[in-house]
Formats: C-alpha cells, structure tokens, sequence
C-alpha cells in the first residue's frame, strides 16, 4: 500500500511517501490510522488529532470508514486551504 | 469546453478571458475571478506564501468541479488557472472564467467553483511572517460557503 502526506502531516511523519504492508485486520482508513499512529514518534504526532486529518483513496476523497487494501494509494493531509 | 491547470508560473489573465472567449464563440457572458495573495496575515506583514498540492488529484478534483458547474449553471466554457510553489504579497493565485448566455450563470458558476475549489481540491497553503512558517487553517466560513449551494 503506498502511502502519501501532505502539508503538516508530511512535515509531522518525515517523509513525503512511504510503502507500507498494514496486517490483515486493517480494513479501513480510521484502522489505517489508528495502526500508523503506533509506527513512531512522528507518525504518533502527525495522527494524533484525527478530526485535523484528511484523507483520499486512490485521489478520491475519503471518510474513516472506507475500505483499503493492498493496491491502494491513500492520501492524508489537512482540511484543504487552497484558492 | 473545460480547460484546468495547476503551474507554478504567473498567468495573463487578459489573455486567458480572450481565449475563452474563443472558445465559447456563442457566449453572451463571461464572469471571472482572481485571487491575490494578501499583503497581511495574523496582524503581520506576510513575507511569502508557499502553496503545496496532490499532483494528480488536485487537477481531477478541479475538473469535476468545473463539470459540475457547466452541467448546473448551463456554461459553454470554464477556465480554472491555479499557481503552485512560493507566492509573494500581490502575487496572483488563483484565476476561475466561466461563459454563458445571460450574465447570472456565468456569475454563479464562477463562485460555485470557488466555493467547492475552497473545500475540495488538495492545495495547502504556507504563510511566511516574521514570527515563522504558519500553516493556513481551514475555515468553517468556507464550509459553509460550499454547503449553500447544496441547500439550493
């Protein structure tokens, strides 16, 4: 599963991408996030608010409850400030 | 005819409305908006604005935005124009056009799109003042800017 940040997220894990192999239980972008957290200091920092995270599934945008698996690209970044 | 495009360079806004002007040889009206980094932020003077996006996602997300728009309000062409990387006080940010036949859809499709472009499309922005980097919070004004146009 190839994972990409954004904005302070990125700043907050320490890299801008990363491949990752998530055990079997991990279904959903909240278990994603939940099971990311525990990957380290900045990982902890980044996921520490969930209500601050954004997410996208495959450049789509996402809820907590959507499915993810092996092929998928899952995007994570704060609410969005562009125009 | 929808036209996006996310670059770090500036843009001539005079040139992009003739093109779409041309491109909507049918069009009564042509209504646009352009963004402008402000000079101040958080009571400072603003040094820069770095803005960040999801290459990819974020022209996806601009184009159905900008389809959404055409289907709801009737327009003939839409153009979205957005920069990326480091902006400084007075640099222009974003450019939406959109044409119609009659004033008021061109009008409302050009802030329907700004409003959604608000909410949707994956940009970031990094203010630089003198106190330090800030990331830009989203604001609730902005949600509920998209969210009218749901109501209606």
């Amino acid at each position: 599963m190839r994972l990409v940040y954004f904005a302070w997220v990125r700043q907050h894990v320490g890299v801008s991408q990363e491949t990752v192999v998530p055990p079997a239980e991990v279904q959903t972008v909240g278990e994603l996030m939940s099971w990311l957290a525990g990957r380290g200091e900045g990982h902890a920092r980044a996921f520490a608010d969930r209500h601050r995270i954004r997410a996208a599934v495959n450049q789509v945008h996402a809820s907590p409850s959507t499915r993810v698996g092996g092929d998928d690209e899952v995007a994570f970044f704060p609410p969005v400030t562009g125009g | 005819m929808i036209r996006v495009v996310v670059q770090e360079a500036d843009f001539d806004a005079g040139a992009v409305l003739g093109q779409l002007q041309r491109d909507a040889r049918d069009a009564g009206a042509i209504a646009s908006f352009i963004g402008i980094v402000r000079p101040e932020s958080g009571g400072e003077p603003l040094v820069s604005m770095t803005l960040e996006h999801y290459p990819g996602m974020t022209e996806r997300a601009l184009e159905e935005i900008a389809a959404s728009a055409g289907r709801r309000f009737g327009l003939s062409a839409v153009t979205v124009i957005h920069r990326v990387g480091r902006l400084v006080a007075g640099a222009q940010i974003v450019l939406v056009a959109a044409s119609s036949l009659h004033r008021q859809a061109a009008f409302d499709g050009v802030q329907f799109i700004m409003d959604y472009l608000k909410t949707r499309a994956p940009f970031w922005k990094l203010e630089e003042r003198a106190s330090g980097m800030h990331w830009v919070e989203a604001r609730s004004s902005d949600d509920d800017a998209a969210a009218r146009w749901e109501a209606s």
